[in-house]
């Protein structure tokens, strides 16, 4: 075919159909946390003593870390679902929640004596932990992988793999108002870890997915 | 990188925007402009002697994924970054795929090819059905020289004759086919 063929059909198409649209991110943030939060209320749900809890300081960290990766990676997914975006100061937002969650431990270990490091970091709901910040970014990453797919990703692993990490964010947010694990060495343990089963997906998924 | 506007009177910005809100002859001079550039583009990435790149194929494939993903470019962005991203991504993509391809022998799949002798044709059962209106000779005659594709002194060593004798059954089997087909056509 020939490219002027080839440009006669691309006209007929664009006045037959109009041209493909994506979701708009404020309503992919609206339903990400709703798709988490269904999963969260029915199985694992709130701690008890959550009113209490909410006064001390270990447990709000847990948020704030768990909202800027949410934030920061959501931001990054924005530039690199266009082409040429630029996405490199975007990507560097992403080492805020890890600063931030760093000087957490920091503080943790200056105040907290070395003899309850390795319990406070083993803590008691690892399993649960690694079980449910990735079954409830599952449906996140899938709804982010949907939207990215019709935008135009230029890199669809880091892309997915970014995808992941929001998914991670949002996920970590819910579940950590279930966790009586509070330290940050906990946190800076095991949140980090579920995270990357979710960040592997997205990545393995966004290579598959969102090629166009 | 050069400027990514149109060597015409409009910028690229102008007609995409056009195009986008509906204005077909707005969106050809787009595509137009936009294979120009990418034309250019293509043509000094793609290895001089990569036999089996063809640049035209390449600069198709970036047009179409510009037409499928027309509604990713902001109105208030140049076109050109956005239409560059998407030809080094197409072209990368290209690369990727030229590098995979490999070249097999035939023969390793000829268990699987068909022999494409072995399929029944129509013109070969014609010829068959043909060739079954002849009798003996003429018909060994007109097979060797026409299907067999053998030359008339191999057919005469063949079927022990002589080579006059076997241009005279091939000229009688012609002739015979002649009169039972030929008024047909």
């Amino acid at each position: 075919m020939t490219t002027e063929s080839l440009i006669d059909r691309l006209v007929a198409d664009a006045e037959a159909r109009p041209p493909e649209t994506a979701p708009p991110w404020w309503l992919l943030g609206l339903i990400a946390p709703i798709l988490a939060l269904a999963v969260f209320l029915p199985t694992i749900g709130p701690r008890p003593d959550i009113a209490h809890s909410m006064t001390t300081m270990p447990f709000d960290m847990k948020f704030v870390d768990a909202g800027l990766l949410a934030l920061s990676a959501f931001l990054a997914l924005t530039a690199l679902a266009r082409p040429a975006a630029p996405i490199r100061h975007r990507l560097a937002w992403l080492a805020l929640p890890a600063c931030v969650l760093l000087v957490t431990v920091a503080a943790e270990m200056a105040v907290v004596p070395q003899s309850l490091w390795m319990t406070r970091a083993i803590g008691s709901n690892s399993q649960i932990c690694m079980t449910a910040i990735p079954s409830m970014g599952a449906p996140v990453l899938i709804l982010l992988l949907w939207g990215l797919k019709r935008r135009a990703p230029t890199r669809p692993t880091l892309t997915g793999a970014v995808a992941g990490l929001a998914a991670a964010g949002i996920s970590a947010f819910f579940y950590a108002a279930h966790c009586t694990d509070d330290s940050p060495l906990f946190v800076a343990t095991w949140y980090p870890m579920a995270t990357l089963i979710l960040v592997a997906a997205g990545a393995l998924l966004g290579n598959r997915l969102l090629r166009w | 990188m050069e400027p990514a506007s149109g060597s015409g009177s409009q910028p690229l910005e102008a007609l995409l925007n056009a195009a986008l809100g509906g204005d077909e002859r707005a969106y050809r001079h787009f595509l137009q402009e936009a294979a120009k550039l990418l034309r250019r583009f293509v043509g000094r990435r793609v290895p001089q002697n990569a036999a089996a790149f063809d640049v035209e194929d390449l600069v198709q494939d970036i047009l179409m994924a510009v037409h499928a993903k027309r509604h990713t470019w902001r109105r208030d962005e140049p076109v050109g970054p956005w239409l560059y991203a998407i030809a080094r991504y197409k072209t990368i993509d290209a690369y990727r795929r030229h590098g995979r391809r490999q070249t097999v022998d035939i023969a390793d799949f000829s268990d699987l090819l068909d022999d494409p002798a072995a399929i029944p044709t129509a013109v070969g059962q014609d010829v068959q059905r043909a060739l079954g209106t002849l009798a003996g000779r003429q018909r060994a005659v007109v097979s060797s020289l026409t299907v067999e594709g053998q030359s008339i002194s191999e057919t005469a060593e063949r079927l022990g004759m002589t080579q006059g004798a076997v241009r005279v059954a091939f000229h009688r089997g012609l002739a015979a086919l002649a009169k039972t087909f030929g008024s047909r056509s």
